[in-house]
């Protein structure tokens, strides 16, 4: 006998947590490539009080 | 509102596939189609991950306002044949359960459209949302004729966020791609009405079949149409126009036209005889001559960088 018997309601909603599953991770993979191509996007760049302290602006230089 | 749902019983496990029909598959496809060709016939060109993720996030919207929808109107969609079989009145989803997901989806679409895209395509996705649901959906649909030209507002917005998302600013351009919508809506729907009549009618929505009669809807298609026909000949000249663009707009707004006099010539005894034949053909041209519109505006935006497109 298994130590943990699985609950029907898992073997009932087991498509449609799959599918939330897939969805998340989609999402998650999606947040991941749209943050890298911001980042590296021409028009970016970080904000001066966060890039050396000093209030000069660093640009990422992608395309420079 | 949701009274429907308590008769129902919910033995069937919701499946994805439920959740997913909540969402108006089809309005989205509009969304999602106009809403790319407003972004891609903007001067400014948009990286394709930003416009992928944007355009996303928008049909999740556009998908979230659909939910919200159904939610409210599950009492009258349980009435109607057209729309019996959704998720809610078929007992497949609850009430609750589809205004959850309209909620929790409208403020993911939005906080990530401001993100993705810029604010002022954030904050005009969460107008739509708001005026779909709340003005339309909640207030003038069942208390006023003109309730179609009303909601025809809330879809025609997702050109105009298209533009937004690759520009972060207004232009005539995207306002008339908005009215073309505007204007088509009515008369699409009203054609619907005249051979749905039943459903309406059992609904008690006051269309204006019900309220002043199908002669009047019928001289409101044929003004409608005539209207729209200068526009859209007239959108031609603007900066989303050109040759390939005139070309269409003359040929399917002659071809409108002629189903707009056609229904305005006949009257209830002749549609009888043929199953209202000339309002489901026009209806149909409906669907062709929205869809012919906005590709011509995508071919004049794809030809541009060849020096071909616009005038």
């Amino acid at each position: 006998m298994a130590l943990r018997q699985e609950h029907e309601i898992h073997t009932r909603r087991k498509n449609l947590n799959i599918g939330v599953g897939v969805m998340l991770g989609s999402f998650v993979l999606l947040v991941i490539f749209l943050t890298f191509a911001k980042i590296t996007s021409a028009g970016f760049s970080i904000p001066a009080s966060k890039a050396n302290g000093d209030g000069e602006q660093l640009s990422t230089g992608a395309s420079n | 509102v949701t009274d429907v749902t308590n008769a129902q019983s919910y033995d069937a496990e919701p499946q994805l596939g439920d959740y997913y029909a909540l969402m108006k598959p089809r309005v989205m496809q509009l969304v999602v189609f106009t809403a790319v060709v407003g972004m891609l016939a903007a001067p400014v060109s948009v990286n394709p991950v930003v416009g992928f993720a944007s355009i996303l996030f928008l049909a999740i919207g556009a998908g979230a306002s659909g939910a919200l929808n159904m939610w409210w109107d599950a009492d009258i969609d349980a009435v109607m044949k057209r729309t019996v079989n959704r998720p809610i009145p078929a007992g497949k989803v609850t009430a609750q359960s589809a205004m959850y997901l309209g909620v929790a989806l409208s403020g993911l679409a939005v906080m990530m459209l401001s993100l993705s895209a810029n604010l002022l395509a954030g904050f005009m996705l969460a107008f739509t949302i708001f005026f779909y649901v709340v003005p339309y959906t909640m207030w003038l649909k069942r208390s006023t004729p003109q309730n179609i030209v009303i909601g025809g507002a809330a879809g025609a917005f997702p050109p105009v966020i298209g533009w937004v998302i690759a520009t972060g600013d207004f232009a005539l351009a995207p306002w008339l791609m908005f009215a073309l919508i505007f204007m088509w809506t009515p008369p699409h729907f009203w054609a619907l009405a005249l051979f749905m009549r039943n459903d309406y009618d059992d609904a008690k929505i006051p269309m204006l079949t019900v309220t002043h009669g199908r002669r009047v809807t019928r001289n409101h298609i044929l003004a409608y149409t005539v209207l729209l026909a200068v526009l859209a000949v007239g959108t031609a000249f603007s900066a989303i126009g050109g040759w390939v663009y005139l070309v269409t707009a003359v040929v399917l707004n002659a071809l409108f036209l002629k189903g707009a006099y056609a229904i305005w010539q006949r009257d209830e005894e002749i549609c009888e005889v043929d199953d209202f034949a000339a309002e489901r053909k026009f209806f149909r041209l409906s669907l062709w001559y929205l869809f012919a519109h906005f590709v011509a505006i995508l071919i004049e935006a794809g030809l541009k960088p060849f020096g071909l497109g616009g005038w």
